[in-house]
């Protein structure tokens, strides 16, 4: 633990009277398990600042830098205020008001709690679709950080996609907080498209509870970031629960990309899928940390996880560690993990058909991720996901 | 009746009854007083008759040792280990060498009736004068840390071979020995392996010169037979350029009823075209049903192939110990080198292991496959724990890992935990798991064509850890066979 970094002074004395645990935990070092791959050091010597609020001319400008959809509703964060003029809640939702829950034991989520600004708090009514709703995430700043807490709540039977979307300019970190709930038979489309600034440091943590026959599907492509960690705390706490916890990495540069997730399988007939697949180039580094916890009583679980790298450059490196430990004997589990290059035998097949290299090159990755890409089920987003990607 | 339920009830009726290879012989010893401190370095070193240079290596270590923590990453539980509160040094008393069988120590006889060894192998154990006859299988028995006698010493030596009690080759072989101890696995490598480095009292060493096959299979029988000491085996084996050797280690332990620390270090010397296989069969005492009273096996084996396209290869069936915390890793540093792991791990009551392997790719070329079977039944926790990491100049290096875990009954647990790190964007690694429990299709399949519910059972188990067991020597198959059938097979049908 490293006590006397600047950041975490900076952080604690934010913090006022929520900082005690914060404080206690200090900044984890390699040394923390969860932490062996995605050095925090890099913030360490910051002391980040509350970051100012926006003007009208920068949030217009990232937005339009950004592939959003037409349709749907749209809630638009600047620095961590909310920018009414911008938001508007798809009309089925409610606002709620009920703060975060905590959750011990992850870094991100210790933070979020020690600075958390309220976010989204909203209730999707018993049996409502509520369609699309489009959140926004903007910062701006030179050393700043911010620490969003959204609670998202589906009553029974209710569905919402979500598109999350985080992007900026400047070097600050973004730490967003999610806790949501899928009740009985809900279903929640959760889209995350990570495009932070190139200097910034991103660590989002989502906790969910996932009921009885319900389902929490979801997507992360972790595109942006100097360091960027997505971590998912799924909790299959009832039943016939699903979860799909899918990503796309692509990490160049200096960057370093890190998806972590935990699927916890707390109740019988669960099932989960998991496709995570990170292309690297130049001397990116990417990390997937990926467990499947599996309890004595959720007997006839069903999870699957597949996990690939594509490395493109001599100094690209990956780190990845799928886990699996499982505590029931009547259930089917799962994983499977690969890295390599480009296929050489592919490659030669489209070059001895006439296809430039590069062109070849660029066909054979787009291929690998194509797949990963394929399970986002809202086709919209898919293709902004596709163009993100592409440009 | 179902199988599970069938299975649960003679895992019960198998936990109650009695380790079969529990006993324990009863054999004059000189024991050092408990605890441990520089004084008992130096009193280890001195009793062994050992030079300055190994003393001071052994200070090192221990000075080292205390300046560490116990690892806690492990996903094992247990009390606190009290170091001081054990012998660290326990000694048959010497006789004069004894001209017959009859004059032999009988209890020591009985020892070696209850491991199998074959009455003409027990005289060369014993130490019967003119009792050497060439045999394919030279056998070290370790009787409690001491070598009590080497078998095949004078064929092997014929052959260039030095095999014999490391103590012995501290003496014998202060060159090699001082060239290589230590060089695999660091005095300050982890906590068990600096306490062992401090303490150990003996173990094997085997050199096998350029270009020599070993003419026989090397084995050594580990014991453990004095109570509340610990045992600190020290194995080191060189086989030089060209070199051929095949090493099996098998263990069975007397039933007692406290908790015995065995930290050994095993390391291996793979020089240009060497090739070494290292086999164990792993069947110490694993606790009573309760889990009381078992082995906690904390073992750190590290090969490396230092030269260009040798081999290392670590097969391993481990059916013992109340814990077993042992990584048995490859350093691929020779181009074109190649490291394998194959392993069947079976718990049962409260027995925990956490075991797995580590391939360090350092070389263009090299190549390396893990097997890993685990099978967890009663209340046990069994984990793979495996590291394959590709350093920037393994280009086109190659791992595959197949981890398969087999749950039976819903009180246990089995966990898979690879790392897998990639720096050479050339070098390609595969990895795959699976946890399930014994499929009711191939039960049917079986029990349709008229095998009963045990057989049907015993062949799909059987099968399951074909891949791992078609690896071991001939002579060890058979030993491996009979404890799977204790261990595992009881449980499953």
């Amino acid at each position: 633990m490293t006590q006397d970094a600047p950041a975490l002074e900076a952080f604690v004395a934010r913090a006022g009277g929520q900082g005690a645990a914060l404080a206690e935990t200090g900044l984890p070092t390699r040394r923390v398990e969860a932490w062996r791959y995605t050095p925090l050091r890099t913030i360490a010597e910051t002391a980040w600042q509350k970051a100012a609020s926006l003007s009208s001319e920068t949030v217009g400008a990232l937005l339009d830098a950004l592939p959003l959809p037409e349709t749907g509703a749209r809630v638009v964060y600047g620095n961590g205020q909310l920018l009414s003029a911008l938001s508007a809640l798809p009309e089925a939702v409610q606002q709620a008001s009920e703060n975060v829950s905590p959750l011990k034991g992850v870094f991100s989520a210790t933070l979020n709690a020690a600075l958390g600004a309220k976010g989204l708090d909203i209730r999707v009514p018993a049996g409502t679709d509520a369609g699309l709703l489009t959140l926004v995430s903007l910062c701006d700043g030179q050393d700043v950080s911010t620490h969003l807490q959204h609670r998202i709540v589906l009553e029974e039977g209710a569905s919402l996609t979500l598109y999350d979307v985080g992007a900026g300019e400047g070097r600050y970190i973004a730490n967003p907080r999610f806790d949501i709930v899928v009740g009985k038979g809900a279903t929640l489309r959760h889209v995350k498209l990570q495009r932070e600034s190139l200097s910034a440091t991103h660590l989002a943590i989502v906790s969910v509870d996932v009921a009885e026959k319900s389902e929490y599907d979801s997507f992360t492509l972790n595109q942006g970031g100097s360091l960027a960690r997505h971590e998912a705390v799924v909790t299959l706490g009832a039943a016939h629960a699903i979860a799909h916890v899918n990503g796309v990495q692509i990490v160049d540069g200096q960057r370093l990309n890190d998806l972590t997730s935990m699927i916890h399988h707390a109740a019988p007939d669960g099932s989960s899928r998991q496709t995570v697949k990170t292309v690297l180039s130049d001397a990116g580094q990417g990390v997937f940390q990926g467990k499947i916890l599996v309890d004595r009583v959720a007997q006839k679980t069903d999870g699957y996880q597949m996990n690939q790298a594509l490395l493109l450059s001599e100094k690209a490196q990956i780190n990845s560690k799928p886990e699996l430990e499982i505590y029931a004997d009547d259930v089917k589990c799962s994983h499977g993990a690969t890295v390599g290059a480009l296929d050489d035998e592919q490659l030669f097949y489209l070059r001895s058909r006439g296809v430039p290299e590069a062109e070849a090159r660029d066909i054979l990755v787009r291929a690998f991720l194509i797949d990963a890409l394929d399970l986002v089920t809202h086709e919209g987003l898919r293709d902004l996901l596709l163009r993100s990607i592409t440009s | 009746m179902p199988a599970v339920t069938e299975t649960r009830e003679t895992v019960e009726k198998l936990a109650k009854s009695s380790y079969e290879w529990g006993f324990e012989t009863d054999i004059e010893m000189d024991i050092a007083p408990k605890g441990l401190n520089e004084e008992t370095v130096r009193l280890i070193s001195e009793r062994k008759g050992e030079p300055q240079w190994m003393l001071d290596w052994r200070l090192k270590a221990f000075r080292a040792w205390l300046e560490m923590e116990e690892p806690t990453w492990a996903h094992i539980h247990h009390p606190p280990i009290d170091y001081q509160d054990a012998h660290y040094f326990a000694q048959p008393k010497k006789k004069p060498g004894p001209k017959s069988l009859d004059e032999v120590d009988p209890e020591l006889l009985r020892t070696y009736a209850k491991l199998g060894i074959p009455l003409h192998e027990q005289a060369l154990l014993a130490g019967v004068e003119g009792a050497e006859e060439r045999l394919p299988v030279a056998v070290d028995a370790v009787f409690d840390s001491v070598s009590v006698a080497t078998t095949f010493r004078k064929t092997l030596a014929e052959a260039g071979v030095i095999f014999c009690p490391i103590s012995d080759a501290i003496r014998e072989h202060p060159e090699l020995v001082q060239k290589y101890l230590g060089t695999v696995v660091p005095v300050a490598d982890n906590f068990f392996g600096a306490l062992n480095s401090a303490v150990f009292t003996d173990g094997s060493f085997v050199y096998i010169p350029e270009g020599v096959r070993c003419p026989m299979e090397l084995s050594t029988y580990f014991r453990i037979n004095a109570r509340n000491t610990g045992q600190f085996e020290r194995t080191l084996i060189i086989a030089e350029d060209r070199a051929t050797v095949s090493y099996l280690e098998g263990c069975t332990a007397p039933q007692r009823d406290e908790n015995q620390l065995h930290a050994a270090v095993v390391e291996l010397i793979a020089m240009e075209d060497a090739s070494i296989k290292y086999s164990t069969v792993q069947n110490w005492y694993p606790g009573d049903d309760e889990g009381r009273g078992g082995i906690y096996n904390f073992v750190t084996k590290r090969g490396i192939c230092r030269g260009a396209r040798s081999k290392i290869s670590w097969t391993q069936v481990e059916t013992g110990s109340a814990i077993t915390w042992k990584y048995p890793s490859c350093v691929l540093a020779g181009e074109g080198s190649v490291g394998e792991f194959y392993s069947v791990a079976v718990t049962n009551n409260h027995q925990q292991a956490d075991t797995g392997t580590k391939m360090i790719h350092l070389a263009p070329n090299t190549r390396s496959t893990i097997i890993a079977k685990t099978i967890s039944a009663g209340k046990s926790d069994s984990t793979y724990r495996g590291l394959v990491r590709m350093q920037p100049k393994a280009r086109n290096a190659r791992n595959f890992t197949q981890c398969d875990s087999l749950l039976i009954g819903d009180q246990c647990g089995a966990h898979t935990v690879p790392y897998i790190e990639s720096r050479n964007m050339t070098a390609r690694v595969e990895h795959e798991a699976t946890t399930s429990k014994i499929s009711e299709d191939q039960l049917f399949y079986c029990r349709s064509r008229g095998l009963s519910e045990e057989d049907a059972v015993g062949l799909i188990v059987n099968g399951f850890c074909r891949e791992v067991l078609k690896e071991l020597p001939m002579e060890f198959a058979v030993e491996a066979q009979k404890l799977l059938q204790i261990s595992l097979e009881g449980s499953v049908g």
